[in-house]
């Protein structure tokens, strides 16, 4: 049995007067690929933008409850949130590399956090993400192209490069397929399998399918709750709740 | 209903549809026709009446450089030659003009001249000190009513006393023109000198640099500004009552009449802090003051046009709010930024009325080299030499718009330069 990575306790978030989540609480294990799945609107995505903040972003977004990241407390005031974003990286669902060059991206991070002390380290670690997502083959020869001339599916790795890059424990990935074809969707589902040896992974998706490939925890949310969380072989094959039934079955959603 | 007539009723229908798009079509190609011929005509007023004023007409003069009328040996040292006695020569040359003179026909071929041929004679002799004791052929600036009798512009068949140029003048000008001892070159006095009270001399170099200098002050001045207060508003400021009215205010300020900030300059640079009146810095300051609104305005929403995933995606990185903004906002924005800061100097390079309240409309006749010293301002001097009552003035005053709306479209240039050169697609 592995430990607790994530650790959420009735969280709940309002944006202006509506309320979005009620009162999720959920625990993620360390190195496992967690899927959340749910219909369009049901919280799932506010929920992962929870756990690295960045609902700070929205103004009206109000988040209470807690979430503990390694036993500390994310939901507070206190929280550094600069710290947090670098031990959680983050991989959105439109790739949105800098419209910088391949290696500037990946750059980016290491060098504002300070990781490396000259150039040839910050190469090392360009490099080696760039491995690491599964990437470094097709661009090793033009690292100095924008990073915006790639295709969709090589963006979003260069995305996930990126992220890799400040060396995080979690990331968090928000229907990263959706805007890829077939092909790149593939690439990217045997990239999250051998992301989950090194990295703890939350993964928004509305590809049932994909949940059930790349995922070992699945959570079924509905109208900002909780239904249903588990392993994935049970959930896909034997819900405890009826609308998780239905759900997966294709019933509505 | 039945089936035919349905159809029918469709088909006409859509011939009306089809028929109302291609009249709208019309409608806008009208406009737009109309809208071109109004520029065309404008253009084509403003050149054929100014095109002139980049031609002077010069007169031959025969100039006895004799040492004892210049007061001066072949060996004066050259502060002496300055001090030369310049205008006994002229006066000579001109007794000597036509033979055989009267006074009376000579105090009327003097005014043939310009005022500035004394400097003229002057300046060849100091260039070519060897001349002295020998007789030149000079050419030299015609008077300004000489200037436009031979350009057209002046009609001579009007009574005498409504001429400048009675009939004896004008026979002597034919007698010139038949002569082949007048012609008409490029007017370089036009972009070398500042203002004057005598048109054949009176050129923009004044005034442009006025320009460029109150330019220089509105850059300095609003471009840092603008920036720091539109990312503030942009990216960092709490979305609240103060922030909104702040917001509101900004595009009220955008609409208020220029001359009010000329009085709020009149009133509070120039009264209360002193600062010294008609010079491109307090211009300056004033017309940032008036431009401000518009750059932060251009600069908010070239801003708000950088996609916010960039800036979710140096965030999600652990960058600091201020690192994602001015490592990836700004520097995307900046095309849009600085081609609104050219767009707002360009309305400011155009602005007249509150130069006129700090006094930039004052009569200067030299050139300014600093940014507190008394200048005139591009619009100011079109403004004055519309004014004026010598007709030499008025073509003048066109060939200066001329001058304004390149430097216009220039800039203007720039801007769509700067656009298309860095702005970035994706």
């Amino acid at each position: 049995m592995s430990n607790s990575k994530i650790l959420a306790n009735g969280v709940d978030v309002y944006y202006g007067s509506k309320q979005a989540l009620f009162g999720i609480s959920m625990d993620i294990k360390e190195k496992e690929v967690t899927a959340l799945i749910g219909p369009s609107g049901c919280g799932k995505s506010t929920f992962l933008r929870c756990i690295n903040r960045m609902n700070d972003l929205i103004e009206i977004c109000k988040v209470s409850g807690s979430i503990k990241v390694d036993n500390e407390e994310i939901i507070s005031e206190k929280t550094d949130v600069v710290s947090l974003r670098s031990k959680i990286g983050m991989v959105f669902q439109k790739p949105n590399p800098f419209p910088k060059s391949i290696f500037d991206n990946v750059a980016y991070g290491p060098t504002i956090h300070g990781l490396v002390d000259s150039k040839n380290e910050l190469e090392e670690i360009v490099h080696s993400s760039l491995k690491k997502a599964g990437l470094f083959n097709e661009v090793k020869d033009r690292l100095n192209e924008p990073g915006t001339s790639l295709s969709g599916g090589q963006q979003q790795r260069l995305c996930i490069a990126r992220a890799i890059a400040v060396n995080p424990e979690i990331i968090l990935m928000d229907e990263p397929c959706s805007a890829l074809d077939p092909i790149a969707t593939a690439i990217i589902e045997e990239l999250i399998d051998e992301l989950r040896l090194n990295y703890t992974i939350v993964i928004v998706t509305h590809s049932m399918q994909q949940a059930a490939r790349v995922s070992q925890k699945t959570s079924f949310f509905h109208l900002g709750e909780l239904i249903e969380t588990g392993d994935t072989k049970k959930i896909f094959t034997n819900p405890d709740n009826s609308k998780t039934q239905d759900y997966i079955t294709g019933r509505f959603g | 209903m039945n089936n035919s007539v349905a159809k029918e009723k469709i088909v006409s229908l859509r011939k009306k549809r089809s028929l109302e798009d291609m009249r709208f079509k019309y409608y806008g190609f009208t406009a737009m026709c109309l809208s071109l011929a109004v520029l065309v005509f404008l253009l084509y007023t403003i050149f054929s009446k100014g095109y002139t004023a980049f031609q002077k007409t010069i007169v031959l003069l025969e100039v006895d450089y004799n040492q004892e009328v210049l007061k001066l040996t072949p060996d004066s040292s050259d502060e002496e030659m300055e001090k030369g006695k310049f205008f006994r020569v002229k006066k000579q040359a001109i007794e000597n003009f036509f033979p055989d003179l009267s006074k009376s026909d000579i105090k009327l071929i003097k005014k043939l001249f310009s005022i500035n041929v004394d400097n003229e004679i002057k300046d060849y002799f100091l260039e070519n000190p060897e001349v002295i004791n020998t007789k030149q052929q000079i050419w030299v600036t015609a008077h300004s009513d000489v200037d436009q009798l031979l350009k057209g512009n002046s009609r001579r068949d009007v009574p005498e006393d409504r001429r400048k140029l009675n009939d004896i003048q004008l026979s002597y000008v034919d007698q010139l023109v038949e002569e082949n001892r007048v012609k008409q070159v490029f007017n370089n006095f036009f972009f070398t000198k500042a203002d004057s009270r005598h048109p054949e001399i009176a050129g923009v170099a004044g005034s442009f640099m006025g320009s460029l200098f109150t330019l220089f002050t509105v850059f300095i001045l609003s471009f840092p500004i603008a920036i720091g207060a539109s990312v503030y508003l942009e990216e960092f400021a709490p979305k609240n009552r103060i922030t909104e009215l702040i917001e509101v205010n900004i595009s009220n300020l955008a609409a208020v009449p220029s001359i009010v900030f000329g009085l709020l300059g009149l009133g509070v640079l120039l009264n209360v802090f002193g600062l010294p009146r008609s010079t491109p810095l307090v211009g300056g300051s004033v017309l940032a003051l008036m431009t401000l609104p518009t750059i932060i305005i251009a600069c908010r929403a070239s801003l708000k046009a950088v996609p916010p995933s960039i800036k979710e995606g140096a965030l999600a990185v652990g960058a600091t709010k201020t690192q994602a903004v001015f490592h990836h906002v700004v520097p995307l924005a900046l095309p849009g930024t600085l081609t609104g800061t050219i767009i707002g100097l360009a309305q400011a390079l155009g602005e007249t009325a509150p130069l006129i309240m700090i006094g930039m409309i004052a009569f200067i006749p030299n050139i300014p080299t600093g940014l507190t010293e008394p200048s005139a301002a591009l619009p100011v001097q079109i403004y004055l030499w519309v004014e004026s009552a010598e007709r030499g003035f008025q073509e003048k005053s066109a060939a200066a718009i001329m001058v304004i709306l390149i430097f216009l479209f220039m800039m203007n240039a720039i801007a769509v330069f700067l656009r298309n050169r860095f702005e970035r697609k994706w």
